[in-house]
Protein backbone atom coordinates (compact mmCIF):
# COMPACT_ATOMS: atom_id res chain seq x y z
CA UNK A 1 0.00 0.00 0.00
CA UNK A 2 1.14 3.29 -0.58
CA UNK A 3 1.69 5.92 2.70
CA UNK A 4 3.30 9.00 3.00
CA UNK A 5 6.59 9.13 4.05
CA UNK A 6 5.22 11.66 6.66
CA UNK A 7 3.39 8.69 7.84
CA UNK A 8 6.92 7.55 9.32
CA UNK A 9 7.75 11.10 10.92
CA UNK A 10 4.81 10.71 13.16
CA UNK A 11 5.38 7.21 14.29
CA UNK A 12 9.01 8.47 14.60
CA UNK A 13 8.34 11.29 16.66
CA UNK A 14 5.91 9.25 19.28
CA UNK A 15 8.96 6.24 19.52
CA UNK A 16 11.57 8.83 20.25
CA UNK A 17 9.09 10.99 22.70
CA UNK A 18 8.62 7.62 24.22
CA UNK A 19 12.57 6.23 23.99
CA UNK A 20 14.03 9.50 25.51
CA UNK A 21 11.37 10.33 28.07
CA UNK A 22 9.82 6.81 29.39
CA UNK A 23 11.88 4.31 28.51
CA UNK A 24 15.42 5.63 28.95
CA UNK A 25 14.48 6.98 32.78
CA UNK A 26 13.21 3.39 33.44
CA UNK A 27 16.49 2.05 32.44
CA UNK A 28 18.50 4.89 33.96
CA UNK A 29 17.08 3.65 37.45
CA UNK A 30 18.45 0.31 36.53
CA UNK A 31 21.61 1.65 36.36
CA UNK A 32 21.44 4.84 38.73
CA UNK A 33 20.64 1.91 41.56
CA UNK A 34 23.95 -0.66 40.92
CA UNK A 35 26.44 2.41 40.25
CA UNK A 36 28.23 5.01 42.37
CA UNK A 37 31.75 7.10 41.90
CA UNK A 38 33.52 4.43 41.75
CA UNK A 39 31.68 1.78 39.57
CA UNK A 40 29.27 -0.95 40.19
CA UNK A 41 28.37 -1.78 43.64
CA UNK A 42 25.26 -3.76 45.54
CA UNK A 43 25.04 -1.19 48.30
CA UNK A 44 21.95 0.74 47.73
CA UNK A 45 20.64 -2.73 46.69
CA UNK A 46 21.09 -3.76 50.22
CA UNK A 47 20.31 -1.09 51.74
CA UNK A 48 16.42 -2.27 50.66
CA UNK A 49 16.66 -5.24 53.02
CA UNK A 50 17.80 -2.48 56.09
CA UNK A 51 14.69 -2.23 58.41
CA UNK A 52 13.13 1.20 57.00
CA UNK A 53 12.59 -0.05 53.51
CA UNK A 54 11.50 -3.31 54.54
CA UNK A 55 8.80 -1.77 56.32
CA UNK A 56 7.68 0.49 53.82
CA UNK A 57 7.46 -2.69 51.18
CA UNK A 58 5.66 -4.35 54.03
CA UNK A 59 3.17 -1.68 54.08
CA UNK A 60 2.93 -0.98 50.72
CA UNK A 61 2.17 -4.69 49.68
CA UNK A 62 -0.41 -5.18 52.88
CA UNK A 63 -2.20 -1.98 51.85
CA UNK A 64 -2.28 -2.56 48.15
CA UNK A 65 -3.13 -6.84 48.69
CA UNK A 66 -6.12 -5.24 51.56
CA UNK A 67 -7.67 -2.60 49.14
CA UNK A 68 -7.15 -5.00 46.18
CA UNK A 69 -9.02 -7.67 47.91
CA UNK A 70 -12.22 -5.28 49.60
CA UNK A 71 -12.44 -3.88 46.20
CA UNK A 72 -12.83 -7.03 44.20
CA UNK A 73 -15.41 -8.16 46.73
CA UNK A 74 -17.40 -5.25 47.55
CA UNK A 75 -17.12 -4.16 43.92
CA UNK A 76 -17.57 -7.82 42.25
CA UNK A 77 -21.36 -7.79 44.92
CA UNK A 78 -22.27 -4.01 44.18
CA UNK A 79 -22.26 -5.12 40.26
CA UNK A 80 -23.58 -7.61 40.96
CA UNK A 81 -26.65 -6.53 42.50
CA UNK A 82 -26.84 -3.78 40.03
CA UNK A 83 -27.34 -6.48 37.24
CA UNK A 84 -30.08 -8.21 38.58
CA UNK A 85 -33.29 -8.67 36.43
CA UNK A 86 -35.63 -7.13 38.82
CA UNK A 87 -33.04 -4.09 39.70
CA UNK A 88 -34.37 -1.09 38.43
CA UNK A 89 -32.62 0.24 35.51
CA UNK A 90 -31.98 4.19 36.93
CA UNK A 91 -30.49 2.31 39.55
CA UNK A 92 -27.76 0.87 36.72
CA UNK A 93 -27.27 4.33 35.19
CA UNK A 94 -26.89 5.81 38.67
CA UNK A 95 -24.65 3.34 40.12
CA UNK A 96 -22.09 3.08 36.55
CA UNK A 97 -22.28 6.80 36.36
CA UNK A 98 -21.46 7.40 39.99
CA UNK A 99 -18.51 4.68 39.87
CA UNK A 100 -17.02 6.23 36.87
CA UNK A 101 -16.64 9.73 38.41
CA UNK A 102 -15.44 7.89 42.12
CA UNK A 103 -13.02 5.72 40.39
CA UNK A 104 -11.15 9.18 39.18
CA UNK A 105 -11.89 11.16 42.61
CA UNK A 106 -8.33 10.21 44.33
CA UNK A 107 -5.74 12.26 45.46
CA UNK A 108 -5.48 15.00 47.48
CA UNK A 109 -9.28 16.23 47.73
CA UNK A 110 -9.86 12.61 48.19
CA UNK A 111 -8.09 12.45 51.68
CA UNK A 112 -8.96 15.60 52.96
CA UNK A 113 -12.49 14.51 52.28
CA UNK A 114 -12.08 11.66 54.70
CA UNK A 115 -10.25 13.95 56.77
CA UNK A 116 -13.47 16.12 57.03
CA UNK A 117 -15.18 13.27 57.38
CA UNK A 118 -13.48 10.30 59.60
CA UNK A 119 -10.37 12.49 60.63
CA UNK A 120 -9.69 13.10 63.76
CA UNK A 121 -11.66 16.43 64.08
CA UNK A 122 -13.93 15.34 61.34
CA UNK A 123 -17.40 15.29 61.31
CA UNK A 124 -18.82 12.05 61.32
CA UNK A 125 -15.93 11.46 64.38
CA UNK A 126 -17.42 14.38 66.64
CA UNK A 127 -21.07 13.25 65.92
CA UNK A 128 -20.49 9.63 66.90
CA UNK A 129 -18.97 11.33 69.46
CA UNK A 130 -21.83 12.68 70.63
CA UNK A 131 -23.57 9.37 70.21
CA UNK A 132 -21.14 8.11 72.93
CA UNK A 133 -19.21 6.39 69.96
CA UNK A 134 -15.28 7.17 70.05
CA UNK A 135 -13.89 6.43 67.04
CA UNK A 136 -10.46 7.05 67.82
CA UNK A 137 -10.80 5.84 71.43
CA UNK A 138 -11.59 2.25 69.82
CA UNK A 139 -8.58 2.65 68.32
CA UNK A 140 -9.34 3.30 64.93
CA UNK A 141 -6.99 5.72 62.70
CA UNK A 142 -7.59 7.16 59.57
CA UNK A 143 -3.63 7.84 59.49
CA UNK A 144 -3.25 4.00 59.58
CA UNK A 145 -3.12 0.89 57.38
CA UNK A 146 -6.71 0.13 58.13
CA UNK A 147 -6.97 4.25 57.83
CA UNK A 148 -5.82 4.01 54.49
CA UNK A 149 -7.88 1.01 53.35
CA UNK A 150 -10.81 2.29 53.82
CA UNK A 151 -9.88 5.60 51.88
CA UNK A 152 -8.51 3.72 49.16
CA UNK A 153 -11.85 1.39 48.68
CA UNK A 154 -13.47 4.52 47.84
CA UNK A 155 -11.43 4.58 44.31
CA UNK A 156 -10.93 0.94 43.99
CA UNK A 157 -14.53 -0.14 44.57
CA UNK A 158 -15.87 1.77 41.87
CA UNK A 159 -12.85 0.91 39.68
CA UNK A 160 -13.83 -2.60 40.37
CA UNK A 161 -17.54 -1.73 39.30
CA UNK A 162 -16.27 -0.75 36.02
CA UNK A 163 -14.00 -3.24 34.98
CA UNK A 164 -16.26 -6.24 36.26
CA UNK A 165 -19.71 -4.87 34.67
CA UNK A 166 -18.75 -6.07 31.01
CA UNK A 167 -17.94 -9.39 32.66
CA UNK A 168 -21.19 -10.22 34.18
CA UNK A 169 -23.03 -8.89 31.20
CA UNK A 170 -21.31 -11.21 29.06
CA UNK A 171 -22.60 -14.16 30.83
CA UNK A 172 -25.76 -15.46 29.23
CA UNK A 173 -28.79 -16.13 31.12
CA UNK A 174 -28.91 -19.89 28.91
CA UNK A 175 -26.19 -20.75 30.74
CA UNK A 176 -28.14 -20.73 34.60
CA UNK A 177 -31.40 -22.09 32.87
CA UNK A 178 -29.15 -25.25 31.45
CA UNK A 179 -27.44 -25.45 34.27
CA UNK A 180 -31.03 -25.37 36.28
CA UNK A 181 -32.66 -27.61 33.64
CA UNK A 182 -29.88 -30.28 34.81
CA UNK A 183 -30.86 -29.93 38.36
CA UNK A 184 -27.95 -27.75 39.42
CA UNK A 185 -28.57 -25.41 42.60
CA UNK A 186 -27.72 -21.79 42.76
CA UNK A 187 -24.81 -22.90 44.39
CA UNK A 188 -23.57 -25.09 42.33
CA UNK A 189 -23.97 -23.01 39.30
CA UNK A 190 -21.85 -20.52 40.78
CA UNK A 191 -19.29 -23.06 42.21
CA UNK A 192 -19.20 -25.01 38.26
CA UNK A 193 -19.77 -22.54 35.86
CA UNK A 194 -20.25 -18.53 37.36
CA UNK A 195 -17.12 -18.34 38.91
CA UNK A 196 -14.87 -20.26 36.09
CA UNK A 197 -16.12 -18.37 33.97
CA UNK A 198 -15.53 -15.20 35.71
CA UNK A 199 -12.21 -15.84 36.94
CA UNK A 200 -10.17 -14.47 34.56
CA UNK A 201 -12.08 -10.93 34.47
CA UNK A 202 -11.89 -10.95 38.54
CA UNK A 203 -8.62 -12.15 38.07
CA UNK A 204 -7.54 -8.57 35.62
CA UNK A 205 -9.59 -6.33 38.38
CA UNK A 206 -7.73 -7.87 41.12
CA UNK A 207 -4.21 -6.96 39.18
CA UNK A 208 -5.32 -3.33 38.29
CA UNK A 209 -6.71 -2.22 41.48
CA UNK A 210 -3.60 -3.87 43.51
CA UNK A 211 -1.37 -1.93 41.07
CA UNK A 212 -3.23 1.32 41.28
CA UNK A 213 -3.18 1.15 45.28
CA UNK A 214 0.65 0.29 44.99
CA UNK A 215 1.72 3.23 42.51
CA UNK A 216 -0.73 5.79 44.65
CA UNK A 217 1.28 8.75 46.21
CA UNK A 218 -0.78 11.74 46.71
CA UNK A 219 -3.55 10.00 48.80
CA UNK A 220 -1.06 8.67 51.34
CA UNK A 221 1.00 11.76 51.33
CA UNK A 222 -1.89 14.05 52.02
CA UNK A 223 -2.97 11.51 54.69
CA UNK A 224 -0.59 10.35 56.30
CA UNK A 225 2.53 13.21 55.88
CA UNK A 226 4.81 10.66 56.72
CA UNK A 227 3.42 9.41 59.56
CA UNK A 228 3.22 5.62 57.84
CA UNK A 229 6.04 4.33 55.20
CA UNK A 230 5.16 3.46 51.62
CA UNK A 231 7.40 3.30 49.03
CA UNK A 232 5.88 6.13 47.32
CA UNK A 233 6.43 8.10 49.86
CA UNK A 234 9.22 6.77 50.70
CA UNK A 235 11.42 7.34 47.01
CA UNK A 236 9.49 10.80 47.41
CA UNK A 237 11.33 11.58 50.62
CA UNK A 238 14.71 10.71 49.20
CA UNK A 239 14.00 12.41 45.74
CA UNK A 240 12.56 15.82 47.96
CA UNK A 241 15.60 15.18 50.39
CA UNK A 242 13.65 15.54 53.08
CA UNK A 243 16.03 12.42 54.57
CA UNK A 244 19.85 12.30 54.25
CA UNK A 245 19.40 8.84 51.40
CA UNK A 246 21.82 9.02 48.05
CA UNK A 247 19.37 9.13 45.04
CA UNK A 248 20.80 5.92 44.34
CA UNK A 249 18.18 4.59 47.04
CA UNK A 250 15.41 6.28 45.44
CA UNK A 251 16.60 4.34 42.45
CA UNK A 252 16.60 1.38 44.00
CA UNK A 253 13.10 1.94 45.69
CA UNK A 254 12.15 2.50 42.12
CA UNK A 255 13.50 -0.41 40.63
CA UNK A 256 11.99 -2.73 43.18
CA UNK A 257 8.53 -1.32 42.80
CA UNK A 258 8.86 -2.16 38.98
CA UNK A 259 9.85 -5.62 39.98
CA UNK A 260 6.97 -5.95 42.11
CA UNK A 261 4.14 -4.87 39.47
CA UNK A 262 6.21 -6.64 36.92
CA UNK A 263 5.85 -9.73 39.17
CA UNK A 264 2.35 -9.56 39.62
CA UNK A 265 1.39 -8.66 35.87
CA UNK A 266 3.72 -12.23 35.29
CA UNK A 267 1.53 -13.78 38.00
CA UNK A 268 -1.54 -12.73 36.55
CA UNK A 269 -1.26 -13.44 32.76
CA UNK A 270 -0.01 -17.54 34.33
CA UNK A 271 -3.04 -17.59 36.08
CA UNK A 272 -5.43 -16.37 33.88
CA UNK A 273 -4.60 -18.64 31.09
CA UNK A 274 -4.66 -21.45 33.61
CA UNK A 275 -8.27 -20.50 34.50
CA UNK A 276 -8.95 -19.84 30.88
CA UNK A 277 -8.21 -23.40 30.20
CA UNK A 278 -9.95 -24.72 33.35
CA UNK A 279 -13.15 -22.64 32.09
CA UNK A 280 -13.28 -24.46 28.76
CA UNK A 281 -12.71 -27.98 30.30
CA UNK A 282 -15.38 -28.45 32.76
CA UNK B 1 -34.01 -16.98 41.18
CA UNK B 2 -32.19 -14.37 39.74
CA UNK B 3 -34.17 -11.60 42.29
CA UNK B 4 -32.39 -8.69 43.51
CA UNK B 5 -33.48 -10.23 47.26
CA UNK B 6 -32.75 -8.21 50.44
CA UNK B 7 -29.38 -9.10 50.54
CA UNK B 8 -29.22 -7.10 47.01
CA UNK B 9 -30.59 -4.12 48.33
CA UNK B 10 -28.42 -4.62 51.59
CA UNK B 11 -25.52 -4.65 49.59
CA UNK B 12 -26.73 -1.60 47.63
CA UNK B 13 -27.91 0.51 50.68
CA UNK B 14 -24.63 0.12 52.30
CA UNK B 15 -22.51 0.81 49.22
CA UNK B 16 -24.49 4.16 48.75
CA UNK B 17 -24.17 4.86 52.80
CA UNK B 18 -20.48 4.60 51.87
CA UNK B 19 -20.17 6.68 48.86
CA UNK B 20 -22.75 9.01 49.77
CA UNK B 21 -21.07 9.84 53.87
CA UNK B 22 -17.95 11.50 53.04
CA UNK B 23 -19.45 13.73 49.86
CA UNK B 24 -22.07 14.94 52.67
CA UNK B 25 -20.17 15.18 55.71
CA UNK B 26 -17.00 16.93 53.00
CA UNK B 27 -19.65 19.50 52.18
CA UNK B 28 -21.32 20.12 55.52
CA UNK B 29 -18.16 20.11 56.96
CA UNK B 30 -16.65 22.75 55.03
CA UNK B 31 -19.28 25.37 55.97
CA UNK B 32 -18.41 24.89 59.40
CA UNK B 33 -17.30 28.20 60.93
CA UNK B 34 -15.99 26.91 64.27
CA UNK B 35 -17.72 26.73 67.59
CA UNK B 36 -21.42 26.59 66.01
CA UNK B 37 -21.22 29.00 63.27
CA UNK B 38 -22.16 27.26 59.80
CA UNK B 39 -22.02 29.57 56.92
CA UNK B 40 -20.17 30.58 53.27
CA UNK B 41 -17.17 32.45 54.32
CA UNK B 42 -14.46 30.01 53.74
CA UNK B 43 -15.67 30.04 49.90
CA UNK B 44 -15.82 33.88 50.06
CA UNK B 45 -12.11 33.77 51.06
CA UNK B 46 -11.31 31.76 48.58
CA UNK B 47 -13.30 33.47 45.85
CA UNK B 48 -10.66 36.40 46.84
CA UNK B 49 -7.89 34.36 47.11
CA UNK B 50 -5.13 34.52 43.54
CA UNK B 51 -3.19 32.04 44.86
CA UNK B 52 -6.05 29.44 44.12
CA UNK B 53 -7.19 30.95 40.51
CA UNK B 54 -3.09 31.07 39.43
CA UNK B 55 -3.10 27.71 40.61
CA UNK B 56 -6.58 26.70 38.76
CA UNK B 57 -4.89 28.31 35.97
CA UNK B 58 -1.69 26.79 35.67
CA UNK B 59 -3.85 23.27 36.04
CA UNK B 60 -6.02 23.94 33.16
CA UNK B 61 -3.23 25.00 30.46
CA UNK B 62 -1.37 21.53 31.91
CA UNK B 63 -4.31 19.29 30.96
CA UNK B 64 -5.13 21.17 27.80
CA UNK B 65 -1.54 20.60 26.24
CA UNK B 66 -1.69 17.40 27.40
CA UNK B 67 -5.05 16.70 25.25
CA UNK B 68 -2.81 18.11 22.45
CA UNK B 69 0.39 16.27 22.84
CA UNK B 70 -2.43 13.47 22.70
CA UNK B 71 -3.57 14.36 19.80
CA UNK B 72 -0.95 15.68 17.64
CA UNK B 73 1.36 12.83 18.85
CA UNK B 74 -0.36 9.48 19.72
CA UNK B 75 -3.14 10.02 17.13
CA UNK B 76 -1.36 10.40 14.09
CA UNK B 77 1.54 8.09 15.29
CA UNK B 78 -1.57 5.23 15.95
CA UNK B 79 -3.46 5.81 13.01
CA UNK B 80 -0.44 5.35 10.85
CA UNK B 81 0.98 2.34 12.65
CA UNK B 82 -2.24 0.74 11.32
CA UNK B 83 -2.27 1.72 8.09
CA UNK B 84 1.95 1.17 7.40
CA UNK B 85 3.43 -0.62 10.02
CA UNK B 86 1.44 -3.13 11.67
CA UNK B 87 4.31 -5.04 12.87
CA UNK B 88 4.73 -2.22 15.10
CA UNK B 89 1.46 -2.93 17.04
CA UNK B 90 3.64 -5.15 19.98
CA UNK B 91 6.05 -2.57 20.24
CA UNK B 92 3.05 -0.03 20.63
CA UNK B 93 1.25 -1.78 22.91
CA UNK B 94 4.38 -2.44 25.26
CA UNK B 95 4.68 1.29 25.48
CA UNK B 96 1.47 1.41 26.25
CA UNK B 97 1.21 -0.88 29.19
CA UNK B 98 5.02 0.50 30.68
CA UNK B 99 3.63 3.58 32.46
CA UNK B 100 1.37 1.24 34.36
CA UNK B 101 4.39 -1.12 35.18
CA UNK B 102 6.67 1.82 36.20
CA UNK B 103 4.65 4.20 39.07
CA UNK B 104 4.31 7.79 38.51
CA UNK B 105 6.75 7.78 41.70
CA UNK B 106 9.67 5.93 39.76
CA UNK B 107 9.37 7.31 36.70
CA UNK B 108 9.53 10.80 38.31
CA UNK B 109 12.80 9.71 39.90
CA UNK B 110 14.09 8.34 36.55
CA UNK B 111 13.23 11.65 34.72
CA UNK B 112 14.92 13.38 37.66
CA UNK B 113 18.05 11.74 37.67
CA UNK B 114 18.51 11.25 33.64
CA UNK B 115 17.25 14.91 32.79
CA UNK B 116 19.09 17.57 34.57
CA UNK B 117 18.88 20.36 31.66
CA UNK B 118 18.44 22.61 29.77
CA UNK B 119 16.60 25.19 31.99
CA UNK B 120 14.37 25.64 28.81
CA UNK B 121 12.80 22.58 29.56
CA UNK B 122 13.05 21.58 32.96
CA UNK B 123 12.85 25.45 34.51
CA UNK B 124 9.04 25.40 32.51
CA UNK B 125 5.81 23.88 34.38
CA UNK B 126 4.90 22.92 30.98
CA UNK B 127 7.42 20.34 31.15
CA UNK B 128 4.89 18.40 33.18
CA UNK B 129 3.16 18.14 30.27
CA UNK B 130 6.03 15.41 29.32
CA UNK B 131 4.80 13.00 32.46
CA UNK B 132 1.15 13.91 31.69
CA UNK B 133 0.96 12.44 28.39
CA UNK B 134 2.76 8.94 29.72
CA UNK B 135 0.15 9.03 32.48
CA UNK B 136 -2.73 9.62 29.98
CA UNK B 137 -1.03 6.80 27.51
CA UNK B 138 -2.67 3.33 28.64
CA UNK B 139 -6.31 4.87 28.40
CA UNK B 140 -5.95 7.10 25.50
CA UNK B 141 -4.20 4.14 23.64
CA UNK B 142 -6.90 1.55 24.72
CA UNK B 143 -10.12 3.58 23.84
CA UNK B 144 -8.38 4.92 20.53
CA UNK B 145 -7.27 1.77 19.75
CA UNK B 146 -10.60 0.72 20.16
CA UNK B 147 -11.98 3.68 18.06
CA UNK B 148 -9.93 2.19 15.31
CA UNK B 149 -10.21 -1.16 15.36
CA UNK B 150 -13.68 -0.27 14.93
CA UNK B 151 -13.72 1.43 11.72
CA UNK B 152 -12.29 -0.36 8.60
CA UNK B 153 -9.07 2.01 8.75
CA UNK B 154 -7.55 0.20 5.64
CA UNK B 155 -10.85 0.26 2.90
CA UNK B 156 -11.74 3.66 3.74
CA UNK B 157 -8.35 4.56 3.56
CA UNK B 158 -8.32 2.58 -0.08
CA UNK B 159 -11.51 4.29 -0.80
CA UNK B 160 -10.45 7.67 -0.46
CA UNK B 161 -7.35 7.10 -2.58
CA UNK B 162 -9.05 6.05 -5.38
CA UNK B 163 -11.45 8.55 -5.36
CA UNK B 164 -8.19 10.64 -5.61
CA UNK B 165 -7.90 12.21 -1.99
CA UNK B 166 -4.42 12.50 -0.72
CA UNK B 167 -3.17 10.95 2.73
CA UNK B 168 -3.49 14.44 4.73
CA UNK B 169 -7.11 14.55 3.13
CA UNK B 170 -8.27 11.55 4.12
CA UNK B 171 -6.85 11.72 7.75
CA UNK B 172 -8.58 15.05 8.06
CA UNK B 173 -12.16 14.00 6.37
CA UNK B 174 -12.00 10.79 6.93
CA UNK B 175 -10.51 9.12 9.91
CA UNK B 176 -10.39 12.01 12.58
CA UNK B 177 -14.42 12.06 11.91
CA UNK B 178 -14.87 8.77 13.19
CA UNK B 179 -12.14 8.81 16.19
CA UNK B 180 -14.31 11.96 17.10
CA UNK B 181 -15.94 10.05 19.69
CA UNK B 182 -12.93 8.14 21.47
CA UNK B 183 -11.24 11.12 21.21
CA UNK B 184 -13.49 13.30 23.18
CA UNK B 185 -13.59 10.65 25.63
CA UNK B 186 -9.95 9.98 26.28
CA UNK B 187 -9.42 13.65 26.17
CA UNK B 188 -12.18 14.69 29.03
CA UNK B 189 -10.92 11.89 31.15
CA UNK B 190 -7.17 13.25 30.63
CA UNK B 191 -8.25 16.80 31.53
CA UNK B 192 -9.82 15.58 34.93
CA UNK B 193 -6.60 13.53 35.56
CA UNK B 194 -4.30 16.09 34.51
CA UNK B 195 -6.30 18.40 36.93
CA UNK B 196 -5.83 16.82 40.06
CA UNK B 197 -2.05 15.55 39.31
CA UNK B 198 -0.27 15.07 42.58
CA UNK B 199 3.28 13.42 42.29
CA UNK B 200 5.14 14.65 39.33
CA UNK B 201 3.82 18.64 40.32
CA UNK B 202 4.50 18.00 44.41
CA UNK B 203 8.11 16.29 43.21
CA UNK B 204 9.39 18.49 40.65
CA UNK B 205 7.90 21.58 42.57
CA UNK B 206 5.60 23.10 40.54
CA UNK B 207 2.47 25.12 41.62
CA UNK B 208 -0.88 23.17 40.41
CA UNK B 209 -4.13 22.93 41.85
CA UNK B 210 -3.02 19.70 43.93
CA UNK B 211 -0.28 20.93 45.37
CA UNK B 212 -1.88 24.26 46.37
CA UNK B 213 -4.76 21.99 47.87
CA UNK B 214 -2.36 19.93 49.75
CA UNK B 215 -0.87 23.05 50.65
CA UNK B 216 -3.81 25.00 52.27
CA UNK B 217 -4.82 21.65 53.81
CA UNK B 218 -1.78 21.35 56.38
CA UNK B 219 -3.66 24.47 57.97
CA UNK B 220 -6.76 25.43 56.69
CA UNK B 221 -9.11 22.59 56.96
CA UNK B 222 -12.53 24.11 55.96
CA UNK B 223 -10.80 25.65 52.98
CA UNK B 224 -9.66 21.99 52.34
CA UNK B 225 -12.83 20.80 52.52
CA UNK B 226 -14.49 23.09 50.29
CA UNK B 227 -11.80 22.52 47.80
CA UNK B 228 -12.30 19.15 47.71
CA UNK B 229 -15.84 19.06 47.43
CA UNK B 230 -15.46 21.75 44.21
CA UNK B 231 -13.13 18.91 43.11
CA UNK B 232 -15.61 16.65 43.26
CA UNK B 233 -18.23 18.07 41.15
CA UNK B 234 -15.71 19.23 38.80
CA UNK B 235 -14.78 15.33 38.09
CA UNK B 236 -18.41 14.49 38.06
CA UNK B 237 -18.65 17.31 35.12
CA UNK B 238 -15.60 15.70 33.16
CA UNK B 239 -17.06 12.00 33.54
CA UNK B 240 -20.95 13.22 32.52
CA UNK B 241 -18.91 14.41 29.58
CA UNK B 242 -17.05 10.99 28.82
CA UNK B 243 -20.24 9.12 29.81
CA UNK B 244 -22.18 11.23 26.48
CA UNK B 245 -19.63 10.59 24.28
CA UNK B 246 -18.55 7.64 24.92
CA UNK B 247 -22.43 6.85 24.31
CA UNK B 248 -23.26 5.52 28.25
CA UNK B 249 -20.14 3.50 27.85
CA UNK B 250 -17.87 4.15 31.66
CA UNK B 251 -14.72 5.15 31.06
CA UNK B 252 -11.55 3.52 31.95
CA UNK B 253 -10.32 5.21 35.03
CA UNK B 254 -6.74 6.76 34.90
CA UNK B 255 -3.75 6.09 36.59
CA UNK B 256 -2.95 7.45 39.83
Amino acid sequence: MRQAPIGWLFIGAFLLVCAVFLIAPTAMLAVQAITDDDGLTLEYVRELASYRYVTAFEHSLYLSVLSATVGVVAGGLIAFAVLKEDAPRWLRSVVTSFAAVAANFAGVPLAFSFIATVGSLGLLTSLLKNAGIDLYGMGFSLFSIPGLTLVYSYFQIPLMVIIIIPAFEAMRPSWREAAENLGASNLQYWRMVGLPVLAPSLLAGWILLFGSAFSAYATAYALTSGNISLVTTEISAVLSGNISSEPQVGAALSVGMIVVMVLVLALSQFLSKRAARWAVKS
Amino acid sequence: MNRLGIGGWAILVLAGLFFATPLVMTAVFSLWEGGSHYGFSVYKLLWHSPKLFEAMALSIELALATVAALVLLLVPAMIFMNLAAPRLRPLFEFIATLPFVVPAIALVAGLSALITGPDWLIGTPFYLVIPYFFLALPYAYRSIDVGIRAIDLTTLTEAGQSLGAGMGQIIVMVVLPSLRSAMVGSALLTLAVVFGEFTFANVLLFHTYAVYLNEIGQHEVTAAAALSAASFLLTWIAMLGVLLAGGGRAAPPGVR
